[in-house]
């Protein structure tokens, strides 16, 4: 990667710029914690982050590393239930962004956090939906960020715990759904978006110094490109700053105690 | 008041359905380890986030059903100790019934209000209720839309710990609240472990008050929710989480780090 910034780098700053002041955002523990912190700390210092334990219009100085740490309190507007964040707030559509990822997700943003392998006998089991399922479907848009390789970015998810644009990219419409579904996947080689019409994911945008070849490599279906490809701009010398602040504060918050 | 191994010994049951809650914040750590030391089996153990604790109470063979929406351990990896129960069945085979967030919230908050299933626009062109009989759809008799519907959840025992019991056995929960009133008042029974016993504690602004009488027992436990966090008392040990994919990785350190920490 060029500009001295690793793929991780390039991958968080990318998901931070595709957020606006104006976003109110449900935030995922991880590279959507951090992405989303590091929009408020440089580019989007009014955008609004709900954490599902209930914080609203969060700033932590520190990256939480559970998604109910008392950083998010403390720093909240205010502070609600469980059962309120996701009635009140996540089910009656007051939240137009959620972040996702996933152990796997497929060409239409379908993921499974849920096993690989069969349900009644996995070779891997993962943690599970959480508020994943409801996420997909109650936020406005989705973005998901994931780090790409063939393990993840699958021909077909072995379960669908959150919907994307359904199997054939066309079920979201006939389930009556409104919102908008999986809108941006960014992973450390590219950006992608769904095509208009099939509404499946393409790559628009590849970081630097990443080929097409680079992403062929570590997609499991056979990845298409859009008619205009662009670089995705690197990190400037503010946004790197910003993130490794971030994460030296998070690093060293986070080695207190036992 | 009672003492907690009076308390766990005389409300939780062989065989309950048991509830110990806390979202990230305030999890009855002391409790379920006292649940391990008197080798209460064949639980089935109730929980959003089963956290370091029902790993631990799986591993310690208390378990033979879970209820749960997210089996992680937070920004760390893994519960290995559940994962070894449900790819392997040790030390138990253990049943799972899986959920998302928004429905077991939605049916704690059925439970509470004492209505016999939860309503949620949820699940949509998610895999889950085909692996979870109890995810059903029901029609909206005014709108005609297609909902999801899951039982309410109704523990035998709910366990909660919290900031503060006043003389009179009144409860204060402070900081984020999680799922903790709509669990204590879901069930038939309500164990709180406390922080301390105040004469009279200050309801501060945002914070939950449960009332003396919607609870069964009130226990002081200094310290019971380590290594989560009590605001106001002690912060999260993230040290401990990012501990114990080592410790519970393997049956042996685990058994040993049991009987260090729990059984001694």
């Amino acid at each position: 990667m060029s500009q001295g910034c690793t793929a991780s780098e390039m991958m968080t700053v990318a998901a931070a710029r595709a957020l606006t002041n104006d976003d109110v955002c449900f935030v995922g523990i991880g590279l959507p914690s951090a992405a989303c912190n590091l929009a408020r700390l440089t580019h989007a210092p009014r955008l609004r982050l709900i954490y599902e334990s209930g914080t609203i219009e969060t700033r932590p100085d520190v990256l939480p590393l559970s998604i109910g740490d008392g950083e998010l309190h403390e720093t909240a507007l205010t502070t609600v239930s469980v059962p309120e964040i996701f009635s009140y707030w996540l089910q009656a559509g007051r939240i137009g962004v959620g972040f996702l990822g996933g152990a796997q997700v497929d060409r239409f943003g379908n993921l499974n956090s849920t096993v690989i392998g069969s349900y009644a006998r996995p070779s891997v089991r993962l943690p599970g939906g959480g508020g994943a399922p409801e996420i997909a479907t109650g936020c406005g848009r989705i973005y998901i960020i994931m780090p790409q390789s063939t393990r993840a970015f699958v021909e077909k998810v072995d379960f669908v715990t959150s919907l994307g644009h359904g199997p054939t990219g066309r079920e979201r419409r006939a389930l009556g759904l409104a919102s908008e579904g999986p809108a941006l996947i960014v992973t450390d080689l590219c950006m992608m978006k769904p095509d208009p019409d099939s509404k499946e994911f393409v790559v628009v945008s590849l970081h630097p110094g990443v080929s097409r070849e680079d992403v062929r490599e570590r997609t499991g279906w056979p990845i298409r490109f859009a008619a205009e490809v662009g670089e995705t701009t690197a990190p400037d010398a503010a946004e790197l700053a910003a993130l490794r602040d971030l994460q030296a504060r998070t690093a060293r918050a986070h080695k207190g105690n036992s | 008041m009672l003492r907690l191994d009076e308390a766990i010994a005389r409300y939780v049951r062989p065989g309950a359905r048991v509830a110990l809650e806390g979202f990230t914040h305030l999890i009855p750590f002391a409790a379920g380890h006292e649940i391990i030391r008197q080798r209460i089996t064949g639980l089935t153990l109730i929980r959003m986030t089963p956290d370091l604790i029902y790993d631990q109470m799986i591993g310690a063979g208390c378990a033979s059903k879970l209820i749960f929406s997210w089996g992680g351990n937070p920004g760390v990896g893994p519960l290995p100790r559940l994962r070894d129960a449900i790819e392997h069945g040790w030390p138990a085979p253990l049943a799972i019934e899986e959920h998302s967030h928004s429905a077991m919230a939605h049916a704690y908050a059925a439970g509470a209000a004492g209505m016999p299933c939860a309503i949620l626009r949820g699940y949509i062109g998610s895999d889950l209720p085909s692996v979870n009989p109890n995810i059903r759809a029901i029609t909206c008799p005014f709108t005609g839309e297609r909902l999801a519907a899951v039982p309410a959840l109704r523990p035998d025992v709910t366990i909660i710990h919290a900031q503060q019991a006043d003389r009179d056995g009144n409860v204060l929960i402070d900081g984020i609240v999680g799922v903790q009133k709509e669990a204590a008042l879901a069930a038939a029974k309500t164990i709180v472990t406390v922080e301390e016993v105040v004469d009279r504690f200050d309801p501060r602004r945002g914070a939950v008050v449960l009332p003396s009488w919607t609870l069964t027992a009130i226990v002081e436990a200094p310290r019971g929710a380590h290594p989560s966090y009590a605001h106001g008392y002690y912060a999260r040990d993230n040290a401990f989480y990012g501990a114990w994919d080592a410790i519970s990785r393997d049956r042996a350190t685990f058994q040993a780090w049991l009987q260090e920490h729990v059984f001694a």
